[in-house]
């Protein structure tokens, strides 16, 4: 019993230690800073969503800013949220909801206004050739269909639901996969006849898959809020790079990928 | 408890430091996670919890899956573990090896390498789908067969190995005295391994309770239908991390009541 508690000791120990390394940054200065001021690493935690012009995005931030190191972390925003909760040192959050964005303004680890810098609406997706025959939003209450949709736990689930509601359609999935691109899988191994994805995961998938509008798709847009954390390590390079990210020349590569910018 | 390892401790003499510091280090890092399970555990919700349906839904189809899959693994195992140690293949070493892939293998790709081969549209499963209408994926079906990919090989080893240790002799006796080798294997031979068997069955069965990645990946989640416990317990964890932790206590308790039982009933003495 002894020896646990010597390691709960060490362990609080070493914890409060990295707390102290953590606040030890006092420049809290949210001006944008210019160009050859901000030096060293700047980590980003981002919705996994958001990996792949995340990761363009940091290359051109870097280019922006020698001297600068852009470290992303990708995962679902709600095990992101908990993780900087945890005291995970992270400079900036870009969450894929705002609810998740709330965790952490809820427990005073972001101060910063949250501004919305991109949203992303669903899309049906469907195999190369729509071999299921799929019309629209209707096929996915017929019985006997494959279907697929994200779980209701998880922000495309939750949009998925909404977007029923209004168009008074009871989903029968097969499934309810735990994130989206679980969900995009089933259909580029063809193993559903559709799955309701957002629209940049159409694009991403490439031609394994087709995507079909459909008009309620408008009423559950998802929005994607971001801001520097209140202890940021590097304080100064997390406020220059969420306003990079709230920058013209992001924009067109949100755009490229299929979000909807403000 | 404490009479017997004073007992124990008369017999042996002094132990070395050396080895108890980091024995009682590894116990710690063991069991304080779990401790922390229990005091983060919100006991005051916690019977209405406990008793909602889809709690019992998840548990069941937890059980009766795990179970099965056991079964599955006892009656495909064996019959391997036993062509591992006692028939004279060439090239045992690698098959040996081969049988332990699964171990190593992330779960998440386990799935998706059971999707690409039992699926819809995989090498064997587009022939069942395109002839009888039958797929595995997001049916109560794949969870077995997910599970059953991920376990198997724990019973294996463990039967392998109790056939490589037993003694042969009896085998040779019998044998010698007329009786076929079907009759030898079932009434000398099984017997004769029998602690490792359910040794090896109660790992598989723990493995197949606790399985998530490949279950997810292949057999999809649908409660009721495929949604065990560890998916109820990862989707929990998303909107309710209290329920995640219920549903994670209420898993440790039934597994290592299960283990515990069977071990009074199987495992007393030495294996």
């Amino acid at each position: 019993m002894k020896t646990i508690r010597t390691l709960a000791l060490t362990a609080a120990a070493l914890t409060v230690t990295a707390g102290l390394v953590g606040c030890s940054s006092d420049d809290n200065s949210s001006k944008p800073a210019a160009t050859g001021q901000i030096s060293g690493t700047v980590t980003v935690f981002a919705a996994a969503s958001l990996t792949d012009t995340f990761n363009q995005l940091g290359h051109d931030f870097e280019a922006a800013h020698p001297g600068v190191k852009v470290v992303f972390s990708y995962g679902g925003s709600s095990a992101l949220a908990q993780q900087i909760n945890q005291g995970a040192p992270a400079d900036v959050f870009a969450s894929a909801a705002p609810a998740n964005m709330k965790q952490v303004v809820d427990t005073g680890e972001i101060t910063a206004p949250q501004p919305t810098f991109v949203s992303n609406r669903l899309e049906i997706a469907v195999p190369k050739g729509n071999p299921g025959h799929i019309s629209g939003l209707a096929d996915f209450g017929k019985a006997g269909s494959r279907t697929a949709l994200c779980a209701e736990q998880v922000p495309c689930g939750a949009a998925a639901k909404q977007v029923f509601q209004i168009a008074g359609i009871t989903p029968q999935p097969v499934t309810r996969e735990q994130d989206v691109k679980a969900a995009l899988t089933k259909v580029t191994l063809d193993e559903v006849d559709a799955a309701l994805v957002y629209r940049t995961d159409v694009q991403a998938a490439g031609d394994k898959v087709e995507g079909i509008d459909f008009p309620e798709s408008a009423k559950a847009i998802n929005t994607y809020p971001i801001a520097p954390l209140a202890k940021a390590p590097n304080a100064a390079a997390a406020a220059a790079f969420v306003d990079f990210i709230k920058g013209d020349q992001a924009k067109k590569v949100f755009a490229a990928a299929g979000f909807d910018t403000p | 408890m404490s009479g017997a390892s004073a007992r124990r401790r008369a017999v042996r003499g002094r132990r070395p430091v050396i080895l108890v510091l980091p024995a009682v280090c590894a116990l710690a890092f063991l069991l304080v996670p779990l401790l922390g399970l229990l005091v983060r555990a919100p006991w005051r919700t916690m019977p209405e919890r406990l008793f909602s349906a889809e709690v019992g839904q998840a548990l069941r189809l937890s059980l009766l899956c795990a179970t099965l899959a056991t079964g599955i693994c006892l009656v495909l195992g064996i019959p391997l573990a036993w062509l591992l140690a006692r028939a004279q293949l060439p090239g045992r070493g690698l098959i040996r090896a081969l049988v332990t892939v699964p171990l190593v293998l992330p779960p998440v790709v386990g799935g998706v390498a059971l999707l690409l081969v039992l699926g819809r549209r995989g090498l064997v499963g587009q022939y069942a789908y395109d002839w009888f209408g039958v797929a595995l994926p997001f049916t109560t079906a794949g969870v077995v067969v997910a599970e059953a990919f991920v376990a198997m090989p724990f019973l294996v080893i463990s039967v392998e190995g109790a056939l490589r240790a037993a003694d042969t002799r009896y085998e040779d006796a019998a044998a010698t005295l007329g009786a076929s080798p079907w009759y030898t294997f079932r009434r000398v031979t099984l017997p004769s391994v029998l602690p490792g068997v359910v040794a090896g069955a109660v790992l598989c069965w723990a493995r197949a309770l606790g399985e998530f990645g490949a279950t997810i990946t292949f057999a999809g989640n649908f409660p009721g239908k495929t949604t065990t416990m560890p998916l109820a317990v990862y989707l929990a964890l998303e909107t309710d991390p209290d329920a995640a932790i219920v549903l994670s206590l209420v898993l440790l308790v039934v597994s290592v009541g299960v283990l515990v039982s069977l071990r009074e009933r199987w495992m007393r003495g030495p294996v």
